[in-house]
């Protein structure tokens, strides 16, 4: 069995694959669970993928254990096949729409030169990260721990450029659409609505920076939007189009996808696209990941050991995580590190017993400032989103 | 490549999107059996072959059906009206849980 070795290919601009050999390949598409396969994306180092076209690539549990993921292994999540390499010498963000009165295009260097600049750290999680966690399993991109990462975030406020196009009173939704496009024109291009009122949130932004580099050709290049506590399906990269109107969008990956039941997740609500039955996916619900130790680890008998890891939520900040030790029925508060921000992740650190051998099963609960608390059991919903389920980890002492 | 139709829609692809991003999917090869070239041509034409094993384990065959009316009514596939039940029973026989 070759199930557990892994393959790596470099980052030279183009992938090893054909060097694959041809059982592997096969067993790597044979109906039996697939292992985890690293591929280097050009100017990426080697992340999990999930699929090739389009690139849906994760970032490994090694690479979550920095408080900023590095730019070369943060995760790449795409709709559409076709992403063009975007020039920045003649790129330019239209605004317009029928709430605009004065319609706008702008080079990067207006964007940069014109405006504020402010940078923030936020999480940019995937709306179905851990759907490969589900149970019952659910259909569509079944991602890991890793479509998710932490980033400072530099650009300009998305409401400064709106304004600056005199933005009328009738506004409802803010349009985003980006370079990215499908092969068939009849394929939905990907485009994405905001609320007017959370388009114009001080920290919604046009970011042309992560972690202090331009950004990454699959992470955005040259502009994307940063909703800080949202889900990132509305963090639109490539940017090229805002369009404000005074009527809900009607695009299909506004009424057709990233849903969820009306009513049945706490978080923000997004009135103008929610129908009796369904609604738009919007903040990002309290959780938590363990970094450390992984899961099956043995700890030696009397020696120190330390759970660490990260916990987080849709803006308000992470006030207590606990842990239990004894599968949920006593629970301890771990140390928390510094607040990075509201929108951050705030690591925690927890030692643990190791006077005793045996099996340890260790459970993490985070609570946020806003009172929200990781549950127990999984809220199930047909596409797979908001998995924050109390973690728990089956450790051995020996 | 074994499969010239396969090869000539990867082809296709690759002169109208010039992406990188192509490289390696090649090397994703779906079971033998009677439906295997309709399926592989149809399916790649618009995203890579890795979704369908990512999936299997739990898809059924109504699952498929709602899977291939999906990728037609909702992405516009261009799928004929006679190759529709082909591939959902290729789907089902080699890529269901």
């Amino acid at each position: 069995m070759l199930t557990r070795r892994k393959w790596l290919a470099a980052a030279t601009g183009t992938l090893l694959a054909n060097a694959l050999p041809r059982a592997r390949a096969e067993e790597a598409a044979g109906a039996s669970a697939p292992e985890d396969i690293l591929i280097a994306l050009p100017g990426k180092k080697p992340l999990i993928k999930r699929t090739f076209r389009p690139p849906n690539f994760e970032t490994p549990l090694a690479d979550l254990r920095q408080p900023f993921t590095a730019n070369d292994a943060f995760f790449v999540r795409y709709h559409l096949a076709v992403i063009p390499e975007v020039d920045v010498r003649t790129w330019r963000l239209r605004v317009g729409g029928p709430s605009i009165a004065r319609p706008l295009e702008l080079s990067l260097e207006e964007l940069k030169r014109d405006f504020t600049r402010v940078s923030l750290p936020a999480i940019n999680q995937c709306s179905g990260n851990r759907r490969g966690f589900f149970s019952p399993r659910v259909p569509g991109v079944q991602w890991g721990n890793g479509a998710m990462g932490h980033a400072s975030w530099g650009g300009v406020r998305l409401r400064d450029v709106l304004r600056k196009c005199s933005l009328q009173g009738n506004a409802l939704e803010v349009v985003l659409n980006g370079a990215d496009g499908a092969l068939l024109p009849q394929t939905p291009d990907f485009q994405k609505s905001l609320p007017v009122e959370r388009a114009l949130d001080e920290n919604t932004l046009i970011a042309f920076e992560m972690n202090g580099r331009p950004l990454p050709h699959f992470n955005g290049a040259p502009a994307r939007l940063i909703v800080p506590g949202w889900t990132a399906t509305y963090w639109v990269k490539h940017l090229t189009d805002i369009r404000v109107q005074p009527q809900p969008f009607d695009g299909f990956w506004m009424k057709g996808a990233y849903r969820i039941p009306t009513g049945a997740f706490p978080g923000a609500r997004f009135a103008s696209q929610e129908t009796p039955e369904t609604t738009p996916i919007t903040q990002i619900l309290v959780n938590s990941l363990i970094t450390t130790p992984t899961p099956g680890a043995r700890l030696a008998h009397g020696r120190p050991a330390q759970l660490t890891g990260w916990a987080w939520d849709g803006g308000t900040g992470i006030s207590v995580v606990d842990i239990s030790v004894d599968g949920g029925r006593n629970w301890h508060a771990a140390a928390l590190e510094k607040d990075l921000g509201r929108f951050a992740w705030r690591g925690f650190r927890f030692a643990l017993d190791t006077s005793q051998a045996g099996p340890l099963a260790v459970a993490v609960r985070a609570t946020s400032r806003g009172g929200e608390q990781q549950p127990e059991k999984l809220t199930v919903n047909p596409a797979g989103y908001h998995d924050n389920k109390i973690l728990s980890l089956s450790l051995e002492v020996a | 490549m074994k499969h010239p139709a396969l090869a000539a829609a990867l082809a296709a692809f690759a002169l109208l999107a010039c992406t990188a991003v192509l490289a390696g999917e090649e090397s994703i090869r779906l079971v033998d059996g009677p439906g295997r070239d309709l399926t592989a041509t149809t399916c790649v034409s618009c995203h890579s072959l890795d979704y369908i094993p990512m999936n299997a384990p739990l898809m059924s065959r109504a699952s498929w059906e709602k899977s291939v009316h999906k990728m037609i009514d909702k992405f516009g596939a261009r799928v004929a009206p006679e190759d529709i039940e082909p591939i959902i029973a290729y789907l089902t026989a080699h890529y269901s849980g």
